[in-house]
């Protein structure tokens, strides 16, 4: 992973929702928009089962950002599912700061399954945003091993 | 039953029937003024009057207020009631002599020239006769009382009280329908922006809508009905011999347990009126496509043919496609229907009027069966086509004779050349757009709307008439502009659907669903008020709580919440996310 600033390639975690943001990444997707590929997406059935771990977890394992979609207020498939993200999300923007995360590499939309255009947007402007932000850089002792492997923040093998 | 005879015919006719009512069913006319049918009769002109032999004797009566008696012998023309007529009818005509019923009547009586003369003649041809049926009318049948008859001798006239315009009106027109000289007319005032032979709907408050509704019953227009502003009237339901109007009756509020619902709430038609280069409610003779379906439509204002404002068939009649669709401004979504009937129009309109029709089009969109062929054949039939958006429709009368003529300016496409074609008549295919609250109806039942405005389908291709709900389903042009073929389609796959899952007697749920270990359960029911489906029951006695399966959907809000962990959402669990965040960031 090059961390030099201009060749930086933020990695971002989106969790996305079944029904509304990953619908609407799919059409993003049929329709043939441009969206940054830093997004790696991980599908849920509603942004209410985002729960603070999983985004603590997703720093911990290497990514510079997370960006949780959902469907907007009033039209969630679960009627309130996405309120609670809502609530989660704003609440854990306080503690990162504690943590000595930008809270910036955090970040809640609503994107509908029609919003295919939106989704493209939301996804590069984060990219941008971060990149700009620089990478995470996790302190070792808090980083995850992963299969026993200890994952390095500072060199990359070329 | 009463036995009588007129002018020499037997009839029998009911108690209480006039000499009038059973001479009509002898077909024998008599001349009436101040009669009509939906007024009690007060035989105020005379002019009914017969001549009547009963036992008491021989007379002249109203035939109008007659009762029929018994063996009574009737006379409606001889000499003693002919002459009698000629005598009220000479001084009505001296002093209203161009007024035409009267001249009618004057000749059929055999009055020839009139013997008086009057100082307050009045020559117009619609004079009021003071004949007092709009008086009656306005006050017995309606009961509003706006008018009445003012002043005595010379100068009594009919009119409002002080002769102000009058708030007890209700703008009803009974007045106007019962006069029998059309002194009393009934105009619209406000068109609101529409052609006006097209606000003119029904004559009555009560009607059908059209000869081909479906159930062909008759509708009350509450607005308009007088019973509603005066508890008068109800003649409607005087003549209904089964007794089937009810101005009484509510509206009722039903409430259905339904296990499936199918959303086929239709579009609303774009108004071209903000689109102001194409006068649409400026100038005479510019339509949309609905309003030209009705003028063709037999049961129709023209009954059919193609008239303009003035009475006279068009010499031309410009046609413009894509109004409001495939536009930047408006609607990019192409509405699918315009095409093809515009074909239709530029057909029908070719037959019923030997004018000249000009298609003005970006692209003729004729994709279905027999659809190419017809426009092949219409081509044939002479119909231009010209490729290319009209920029404005202008008035472009030279002459007096020309006056009224329409221009389109337009830029033909196919020869580079800027155009002006002068017309009588402008069809504006106006686009099919979502109702105005869709996104009510949306919010109601949780269905989405793609950035067009119409409801979302699950999937594009391969399930366009279901939604991300189960149960719930999407037809016709609430989905998507389409035609009929094509509505029908849709709408008995949906039916189709619902049938199956009814037919199949039990529902299959999703495997995603959530589950609590209660070993881990501490009972603090924070899952229990979040949960949207009220599907998690707290167990008293064992102080956990449970999640009931069939009613949990799968949305893992609980799953998140649960401060000890001891939900699982199957399909979703922490360590399956944790395992992809794994995957996800290892590279």
């Amino acid at each position: 992973m090059d961390t030099n600033s201009k060749n930086f390639e933020p990695r971002i975690v989106g969790f996305l929702c079944n029904w509304c943001s990953y619908t609407g990444a799919d059409l993003a997707g049929t329709s043939r928009m441009k969206s940054a590929p830093n997004l790696r997406i991980i599908r849920l059935m509603c942004s209410g089962r985002v729960d603070p771990s999983f985004i603590l977890r997703a720093y911990q394992l290497g990514a510079d950002g997370v960006l949780v979609l959902g469907c907007h207020p009033g039209d969630c498939h679960y009627q309130e599912g996405n309120y609670k993200a809502l609530r989660r999300v704003l609440l854990l923007k306080r503690i990162l700061r504690e943590f000595g995360i930008d809270e910036r590499r955090l970040r809640l939309e609503w994107v509908s399954a029609a919003e295919g255009e939106k989704f493209a947007k939301v996804s590069n402007e984060f990219t941008e945003e971060v990149r700009a932000l620089g990478p995470l850089r996790l302190e070792t002792s808090v980083l995850l091993q992963t299969q026993g492997e200890e994952l390095a923040t500072q060199e990359v093998a070329a | 039953m009463i036995k009588l005879t007129i002018d020499g015919k037997t009839t029998e006719a009911p108690e209480g029937m006039t000499i009038l009512q059973a001479a009509k069913l002898l077909d024998i006319k008599i001349p009436t003024l101040c009669y009509h049918p939906l007024i009690e009769p007060f035989a105020a002109c005379r002019v009914c009057v017969v001549e009547s032999k009963t036992e008491q004797g021989e007379e002249l009566v109203p035939s109008c207020q007659t009762p029929c008696q018994d063996g009574m012998v009737v006379n409606t023309h001889n000499e003693h009631v002919l002459k009698a007529r000629r005598f009220i009818l000479d001084m009505m005509l001296a002093r209203w002599p161009n007024v035409p019923i009267l001249k009618k009547y004057a000749e059929e009586a055999g009055l020839q020239a009139p013997r008086f003369s009057s100082a307050l003649k009045d020559e117009r041809q619609d004079a009021c006769i003071l004949c007092g049926l709009c008086v009656k009318a306005c006050n017995d049948v309606v009961g509003a009382s706006a008018i009445s008859f003012a002043q005595r001798g010379l100068e009594r006239h009919v009119a409002t009280p002080f002769d102000v315009a009058s708030e007890d009106c209700i703008a009803c027109g009974a007045c106007a329908l019962v006069c029998p000289t059309s002194h009393i007319k009934f105009e619209v005032e406000d068109h609101k922006g529409k052609p006006p032979e097209f606000l003119l709907g029904p004559n009555t408050a009560i009607y059908v809508p059209t000869l081909q509704s479906v159930p062909r019953v008759p509708v009350i227009d509450k607005e308009s009905c007088i019973y509603f502003k005066t508890e008068g009237c109800q003649k409607c339901v005087e003549a209904c011999e089964p007794h089937a109007i009810n101005h009484k009756m509510e509206d009722e509020v039903v409430e259905i347990d339904v296990g499936q619902v199918l959303v086929a709430t239709g579009f609303d038609a774009f108004d071209p009126t903000p689109m102001t280069q194409y006068g649409y409610g400026r100038l005479d003779n510019v339509y949309t496509g609905l309003d030209i379906e009705r003028m063709l439509n037999a049961t129709g204002p023209t009954a059919g043919r193609v008239l303009l404002k003035n009475g006279k068939p068009p010499r031309a009649v410009g046609i413009l496609h894509c109004i409001g669709s495939r536009d930047e401004n408006y609607h990019r979504y192409c509405s699918r229907v315009c095409c093809m009937f515009a074909l239709k129009f530029s057909h029908l309109i070719k037959e019923r009027t030997q004018g000249e029709v000009y298609n003005f089009y970006i692209d003729i969109r004729a994709f279905g069966k027999g659809y190419e062929e017809f426009y092949s054949r219409v081509l044939h039939e002479g119909a231009n086509v010209i490729r290319g958006k009209v920029a404005e429709i202008v008035q472009a009368g030279w002459s007096k004779s020309d006056e009224g003529t329409l221009l389109i300016r337009c830029e033909d496409t196919l020869i580079g050349r800027f155009r002006e074609i002068p017309v009588d008549m402008v069809v504006l295919c106006n686009a099919i757009e979502p109702r105005r609250d869709a996104d009510q109806i949306g919010r109601l039942f949780g269905l989405s709307r793609s950035p067009d405005g119409f409801f979302l389908e699950r999937h594009p291709k391969l399930d366009p008439v279901a939604t991300t709900t189960d149960g719930l389903f999407v037809a016709g042009c609430a989905q998507g502009p389409k035609d009929i073929p094509d509505t029908v389609a849709q709408a008995s796959a949906a039916a189709a659907r619902m049938l199956a899952t009814i037919a199949k007697g039990a529902v299959e749920i999703d495997p995603v669903r959530a589950e609590i270990d209660e070993q881990y359960c501490s009972g603090c029911r924070i899952c229990n008020a979040l949960c949207p489906y009220k599907a998690i029951d707290y167990i008293e006695e064992k102080n956990v709580s449970r999640v009931n399966s069939p009613l949990c959907k799968g949305c893992g809000t609980c799953v998140a919440a649960c401060p000890a962990g001891a939900i699982t959402g199957s399909g979703f669990t922490d360590k399956q996310v944790y395992a992809e965040l794994e995957g996800v960031l290892s590279v």
